[in-house]
């Protein structure tokens, strides 16, 4: 957690890296108001704290038991790619760009318009199906 | 993932027939469990509208790579479904990487490529407008941890967790419950011990809650022996997939000899899964492990030479140079789409796989029947595939307990379904749940007795480091009780040393395993003196209670089957061979009234 950069997200009721945490491991100290991992020898060093600060106050530093320091990863994830810096040890630079959607975010048709084949629980068509197979289902 | 199609697919059923759909999640449905980082390849996708594979070709390949340990009912079943969830993702927002003529780019023959940075988002999205489409009777709480099921007269009937967030206990009781807590990790001490403990392969926060839930239950269990132990780059665990299927690459020795041609011969031991292709991931390992003892490391991922060959197709030099380009991004994006740590790993060490190869290694062995692992509950399977009644006995991927349903890692003998089929097996699961609700519509009870029993048992730690907390100065270090983090590096220790870990190399034998049982008992014992200071603490608590019982199961079943079939998941030096006695499932069971296991043997039917 960059300091400077991180104001414990001081307009919500938890912190944007609590709420995301897979691991439970971000907490707020109600002290200076900062954020902070509180194990980081169980962190999956999954990003998705960075990758959701509001502030881009969060850095990974790599863990520390194997990696020569150094290096730098860093994303920054807009709502239809991310961009991705990474900085080698001899300050070396690459810049990676991918898509991560194909339709805006909150537009999602759980049915994607495919209709269910029957309303039979007991038969062995899933919602969907067959349309989203785009074939005849497997049965014996 | 199999949480979310379970969701997905009963709030479609409950609508129709006026019931109810509860998710609940130990973390933030968008960011949990093992796609929480994203991927970089869906690994199950047949192509059946196309006609590039087969339901029965999928059921051979898994059965060989599980050395003909599967149930082919359970894997025809979601293999005949998972292109649906696909397709259904794709429609979602997944982008799928597509050729010039807008078909899926395959990895490998069963594995497609994608721009997975945002896959769990996505699912999860569809999972919450799922439930939302069902008014208020649709609902999902997050940071709930889920440890006991509830049940009564045989049937299950909820389940009990609590907030690790708030003082708040929880009760959620159902007519029927779908297991998907995931696989377990952090069994086995990892490689990395010092603060790359969290770098596991598979997440550190999948803990075994699955099994736990399933064995209290007192559900049949499946392949408790089957751990997998996947070989990946060295340290981060970066996914070598696209390596050695997309960009063909080899794997080598110190001396750059390719030890799967050099030790061919070996491979005709394991016959027939030794002489098949593909080669089945354990017998790959197993060559490598051999390669290690002998003293030929370190073992390399000949990355630069696979590149530099895909891009000498294109002899022009502009295109050679744009081919070079494309490569190196695909390279990268694998691991930033699902492995950060190992393109860090990367950067640290100035590596640029067009130029240098890199290590690979085994990780330490792990609980997840969603890949080549299979341990799991033994689930019914459906009636049309299901060749005998040993293999169904009621509802698509019920349990052995009435009412208690499971999916994903939680299932067992069902390997190879990643995550598309395990998004797939909970949509299979969540179907079936309903029409057990419709079929035993009588209300789900858990009753006070049993609810004030369980609430004084799951917050016990806390009670204990309050009653003794102030015995020392130091709340860590304490006689009256211990807290979960040596906890768990005492059963890691147990693992590791008898019951084959990495640094045992893999192998184990009777005498170390009954020497393991018998420190897992005093473990059994001592885990009634787990200790919480606070909500994170109290899930770290039963975090650690689940992996003793997914470590308890799987020695018991390490002893039970006196063979060796994984050599690469696991030697046992006392059996060194694989014998045609145990060409079947190892199962086991806990019964809860009297505290017994059973061991027996399941007969494994063909699918006709």
């Amino acid at each position: 957690m960059i300091s400077d950069k991180c104001d414990g997200c001081k307009s919500l009721d938890k912190t944007a890296c609590q709420y995301v945490c897979p691991n439970d491991l971000m907490v707020l100290d109600k002290q200076t108001n900062k954020a902070f991992n509180r194990a980081v020898d169980m962190c999956w060093e999954c990003y998705s704290c960075v990758k959701i600060c509001p502030n881009q106050a969060i850095e990974i530093r790599g863990y520390a038991d194997y990696m020569p320091l150094g290096a730098a990863v860093q994303p920054l994830r807009s709502t239809d790619s991310i961009l991705w810096s990474v900085r080698f040890r001899n300050n070396n630079i690459k810049r990676f760009k991918f898509p991560i959607r194909t339709i805006p975010e909150g537009t999602l048709s759980p049915d994607a318009g495919f209709a269910t084949h029957d309303d039979d629980l007991k038969s062995p068509f899933l919602r969907t199906e067959p349309g989203s197979l785009g074939t005849d289902l497997y049965t014996k | 993932m199999a949480a979310c199609g379970a969701a997905y697919e009963a709030a479609y059923w409950a609508k129709k027939h006026n019931m109810k759909v509860t998710l609940v999640d130990k973390a933030a449905m968008e960011r949990s469990g093992a796609v929480a980082m994203g991927l970089s390849a869906i690994n199950m996708y047949l192509g059946l509208k196309d006609g590039k594979n087969t339901v029965e070709d999928y059921v051979q390949y898994v059965k060989n790579d599980l050395m003909g340990i599967a149930r082919d009912d359970l894997v025809a079943n979601i293999a005949r479904h998972v292109d649906s969830s696909v397709h259904l993702f794709e429609k979602w927002g997944l982008p799928i990487w597509k050729d010039e003529k807008g078909n899926y780019i395959n990895e490998g023959r069963w594995q497609i490529m994608i721009h997975g940075e945002s896959y769990k988002n996505i699912v999860a999205e569809a999972a919450k407008r799922a439930l939302n489409e069902l008014g208020e009777n649709g609902e999902y709480f997050e940071r709930i941890f889920i440890t006991e099921p509830i049940i009564n007269n045989g049937r299950c009937t909820g389940a009990a967790g609590f907030s690790v967030r708030e003082q708040k206990f929880y009760i959620f009781t159902a007519k029927a419950v779908i297991d998907t807590m995931g696989g377990a990790v952090h069994i086995f001490r990892p490689r990395s011990v010092g603060e790359g403990l969290g770098r596991s392969w598979y997440p550190p926060f999948n803990s075994g809650a699955s099994t736990y839930f399933t064995l209290k239950a007192g559900a049949e269990m499946t392949c408790q022996e089957v751990r997998f132990v996947p070989v990946r780059f060295k340290d981060a665990y970066g996914p070598v997939g696209a390596w050695f299927l997309l960009f063909k690459s080899k794997a080598t020795n110190a001396l750059g000899e390719e030890y799967m041609v050099t030790r061919a011969d070996e491979l005709k031991k394991w016959a027939p899964y030794g002489t098949t292709k593909p080669i089945p991931a354990n017998l790959r390992n197993y060559l490598m492990f051999k390669e290690i003892e002998e003293g030929n490391g370190p073992i390399y991922m000949q990355t630069a030479e696979a590149i530099k060959e895909l891009a000498a197709a294109f002899p022009d030099k502009e295109q050679y140079k744009r081919k070079m380009k494309e490569l190196e991004s695909e390279a990268w994006e694998d691991f930033l789409d699902m492995t950060i740590s190992q393109a860090f790993l990367w950067a640290s060490t100035n590596v640029s796989p067009e130029e240098q190869p890199s290590e690979l290694a085994a990780c330490e062995p792990y609980f997840i029947s969603s890949h080549s692992g299979a341990s799991g509950a033994w689930v019914s399977g459906p009636e049309d595939l299901a060749p005998s009644p040993d293999y169904h006995w009621g509802y698509d991927n019920m349990t052995t307990i009435n009412g208690l349903f499971a999916a994903g890692d939680a299932s067992g003998a069902s390997s190879h379904k990643f995550s598309s089929g395990s998004f797939t097996e909970g949509r299979i699961a969540g179907k079936a749940a309903i029409a057990f609700c419709m079929d035993h519509n009588a209300p789900a009870e858990a009753g006070n007795e049993l609810v004030q029993q369980l609430k004084e048992k799951i917050l016990k730690p806390i009670r204990l480091f309050n009653d003794f907390k102030d015995y020392t100065n130091d709340p860590d270090v304490n006689p009256h009780y211990i807290k979960p983090k040596m906890f768990m590096f005492r059963l890691q220790k147990i693992m590791d040393e008898y019951a084959g870990g990495a640094s045992s190399g893999f192998r184990t034998s009777k005498p170390l395993l009954e020497k393991g049982m018998e420190l897992i008992q005093y473990m059994k014992e001592d885990a009634e003196k787990l200790a919480a200071g606070d909500l994170h603490e109290l899930m770290r608590c039963w975090e650690n209670i689940h992996r003793l019982w997914q470590a308890e199961s799987h020695i018991r079943t390490l002893l039970f089957r006196e063979e060796t079939r994984w050599p690469g998941y696991y030697f046992r030096t006392d059996y060194p061979e694989m014998k045609e006695e145990w060409k079947c499932f190892a199962n086991c069971k806990y019964n809860p009234e009297t505290g017994e296991w059973e061991l027996m043997k399941k007969e494994i039917v063909e699918l006709t």
